[in-house]
């Protein structure tokens, strides 16, 4: 039961350190050996899944997804978004708690882990609020939320604006070794900006979302952990100077973390303006590299599929962000997937909540953009989306040490392949990269020894 | 013929052939205007849509009454009553009035981009009359207008445009009607209100009065909307009119011959000194007046209409 032999694969394993071509074996659920003596472990009854050419890594991990169950099962449910998940290569994924109601007690955490073992293909791990129904105001039951199994408490969505509150959420949560993730944005900067700001904002005319309004809720991070001890994990980081204040903060032993999302690697603010105006600026290196002479994607000025939170930011922030990943500044890689109906996407740019999904592209993207430009070494980047988020929530997972959970993703890092709405999982379409050229793909999904996804 | 265009969305991306274009049939239409009948039979059984979203007394009785001269069925459509309020879509409401197969929707709203978003899914043509802070099309087509119409031509004058400009769909649309006609835009006001952005669309910036209007062709001031900005963006309307406001001292820097315009409604005695309004260098009123002959060019030309030519055909 639920034991196969990988034969001939490249096997990454960043938590051990590992790149070499050979075998894994994974008997009843569980690693069993990797290298040279797996073959010889394995019975002959046990199935082989030939995987030459392939990388042979430890199951994903998405530290940042919505999977929107419950209360707004319209965009998206546990079944759908893990099924996404599946498909995009990711064996375990890390909800959060802006859900209706929100994720702020024992009860809630309770009836979505049930959900997610009814119905999650994926391992789903929860996460609770900072603060009472995410409001900024008052701490949530963090001992109760513990004891129910959330793995980390964050206000994401929002940010927890009051210092004190913050301090003393970090303060009270290192007994319970929780740490913090947070939406770094602080409010009266940002305001009601919809874009980054800058010239496209200027040119457009849409209200400006400026990098300050990230950075200085950033720097107050960096403070509060150094003051509490207690680790704090700043998500989606998008600016420029948000990644220099984490690479000196962590430099000095500050106890903070910084993940980023696929977009901001990849897009820009010039995006908002059009295809047209993307693809002849921003785009121009990523075009010529992966598009030739080939058809590139066509979209509108003020298409909602390019408004998130926080927003998609000059050339020199994704420079930035992409040198952050580079040298470990930001060490998780995590999609945000965001589901939103098309009738609600379907309105004037101000109106439209933000967001996109990305658990099917996170990983195409990556690799394309970072691997196949030789930004990150293969090892790197999957450790940006195993053992480094699985070090950061304490996770048993993202690992091919014998006995772990039999958790693997196989990669194909030469597929050529284009996002295609039809081959979506989630409940929701709202992606800004359907028919963009990617080039590496997972292409099976193994949760504790049993296939979830494999392409056909 | 350099006019195809079906929508009228924004200057920015309008060529000067086409602007020019827009100028010329405006001219022709302002004769129109001038004579004892001014209707023409030019949409003749054309329906046309005043769509607004967001309030506006001046720009939406001046289309009405071009779509009227030209011999459309207007209605006119506001939000207050609308079934917006009810929590309708946009888009919903678009293709309702598109239903009706109305010919050329009007659309004022106070977010950027719904012209264009509109334009992606209807049949009608749309006409921008304003969408937040990008750009008011027909405002700056009426203004080049008058420009040339006064100076007799655009390129090489130096306009500068005074106040809110960071809020300003007038301020965008003119910056890229002028300089695609060859004139040297300055922007003043507070940094607040003229981020330095706005160099990168091809602007002087100066936060300097004196130095924005010294050798100036035109000042065109902007009003300030002070009920619409958060507090923070100047002290009060005191200071900015102490320190920005065209008064009599400041007028009598300006070169003899520069003009004084206005996209109104003027706040009397804020950015703009009353009398200044009323004298002679000022051309608010030619403005309102210029306003009426370019809509009608411009809901000539999105109707199919040829040009300067066309309208002597009709």
């Amino acid at each position: 039961m639920n034991s196969v032999l990988f034969t001939g694969g490249r096997i990454v394993d960043p938590a051990n350190n590992l790149d070499a071509v050979g075998d894994l074996l994974v008997l009843d659920g569980k690693i069993a050996a990797v290298g040279s003596q797996a073959a010889g472990k394995a019975s002959p009854k046990t199935p082989r899944v030939k995987a030459k050419g392939r990388v042979v890594c430890p199951g994903l991990i998405d530290m940042h997804v919505h999977l929107r169950e419950p209360g707004q099962t319209a965009k998206e449910t546990i079944a759908t978004g893990t099924a996404a998940a599946a498909r995009g290569g990711f064996t375990s994924v890390v909800c959060m708690p802006n859900t209706v109601p929100a994720i702020d007690n024992a009860s809630t955490v309770t009836h979505v882990r049930e959900i997610a073992l009814r119905n999650g293909q994926v391992n789903v791990f929860v996460t609770g609020a900072i603060t009472q129904g995410l409001a900024g105001a008052e701490l949530a039951p963090v001992g109760s939320l513990k004891q129910a199994g959330v793995v980390a408490i964050t206000d994401d969505g929002h940010c927890v604006q009051n210092g004190e509150m913050m301090r003393r959420a970090a303060e009270y949560a290192r007994m319970f070794d929780l740490p913090l993730l947070d939406h770094c944005q602080d409010a009266g900067l940002v305001t009601d900006g919809v874009m980054h700001e800058g010239y496209w904002s200027t040119l457009l005319g849409l209200r400006g979302w400026p990098s300050v309004g990230e950075e200085v809720i950033v720097a107050r991070n960096i403070l509060l952990a150094e003051l509490t001890g207690s680790p704090i994990h700043c998500q989606h980081i998008s600016a420029a100077k948000s990644v220099a204040l984490l690479r000196e903060a962590r430099k000095r032993g500050a106890p903070v973390s910084g993940e980023t999302c696929p977009h901001y690697f990849t897009l820009t603010d010039a995006a908002v303006a059009g295809s047209e105006a993307f693809w002849k600026s921003d785009g121009k290196a990523f075009a010529d590299r992966f598009m030739g002479q080939g058809k590139k994607p066509v979209w509108p000025n003020y298409d909602t599929h390019f408004k998130m939170n926080p927003p998609i930011r000059s050339a020199a922030d994704r420079e930035a962000v992409t040198e952050g990943l580079a040298d470990g500044t930001l060490e998780v890689i995590a999609s945000d997937h965001a589901p939103h109906c098309n009738f609600e996407k379907e309105v004037e740019f101000d109106y439209a909540p933000f967001g996109i999904i990305g658990l099917e592209t996170e990983l195409g993207m990556a690799l394309t953009q970072l691997y196949q430009t030789q930004r990150m070494g293969l090892k790197e980047l999957i450790a940006t989306l195993t053992s480094n988020p699985a070090r950061i929530l304490r996770l048993a997972k993202g690992t091919l040490s014998v006995g772990a959970d039999a958790d693997v993703t196989v990669i194909d890092p030469g597929r050529e392949w284009t996002y295609e709405r039809s081959q979506s999982a989630s409940k929701s379409v709202n992606s800004p990269f359907f028919g963009w050229p990617m080039k590496g793909k997972a292409v099976a999904t193994w949760v504790a020894g049993k296939l979830v996804w494999e392409e056909n | 013929m350099s006019w195809q265009r079906k929508h009228l969305l924004d200057i920015e991306s309008l060529t000067p052939e086409e602007i020019v274009t827009v100028l010329d049939t405006a001219r022709a239409f302002k004769a129109v205007g001038e004579r004892a009948i001014k209707k023409v039979p030019a949409l003749r059984g054309k329906t046309v849509i005043n769509l607004f979203v967001e309030p506006s007394t001046r720009t939406r009785i001046s289309f009405e009454l071009a779509a009227q001269r030209l011999t459309a069925d207007v209605i006119n459509f506001s939000a207050e009553v609308s079934s917006l309020k009810k929590g309708e879509t946009l888009k919903d409401t678009a293709r309702n009035l598109e239903a009706l197969n109305a010919d050329i929707i009007i659309i004022r709203h106070s977010a950027a981009g719904a012209p264009h978003f509109l334009a992606r899914f209807l049949r009608a043509s749309v006409v921008n009359a304003g969408d937040g802070a990008h750009e008011h099309p027909t405002q700056a087509l009426l203004d080049a207008f008058t420009i040339r119409e006064k100076k007799g031509k655009i390129a090489g004058l130096k306009v500068t445009i005074l106040g809110d400009i960071l809020y300003s769909r007038v301020a965008r649309s003119n910056i890229w009607a002028l300089t695609k006609l060859g004139a040297k835009v300055t922007l003043c006001g507070p940094p607040t209100l003229v981020p330095k952005a706005f160099e990168q669309m091809g602007c002087r910036v100066t936060h300097c009065v004196e130095e924005a209007i010294a050798d100036a062709d035109i000042i065109n001031l902007l009003r300030i909307q002070h009920e619409r900005q958060r507090k923070t963006m100047f002290p009060s309307l005191g200071e900015y009119t102490s320190l920005f406001g065209l008064n009599p001292a400041r007028l009598a820097q300006t070169r003899p011959e520069a003009l004084i315009m206005h996209p109104g409604p003027i706040n009397r005695g804020v950015e703009i000194d009353s009398d200044i309004a009323d004298g002679e260098r000022s051309v608010i009123l030619e403005q309102v007046t210029n306003g009426l002959a370019v809509r009608m060019a411009v809901l000539f030309l999105v109707n199919g209409g040829q040009g300067p030519q066309g309208v002597a055909a009709v």
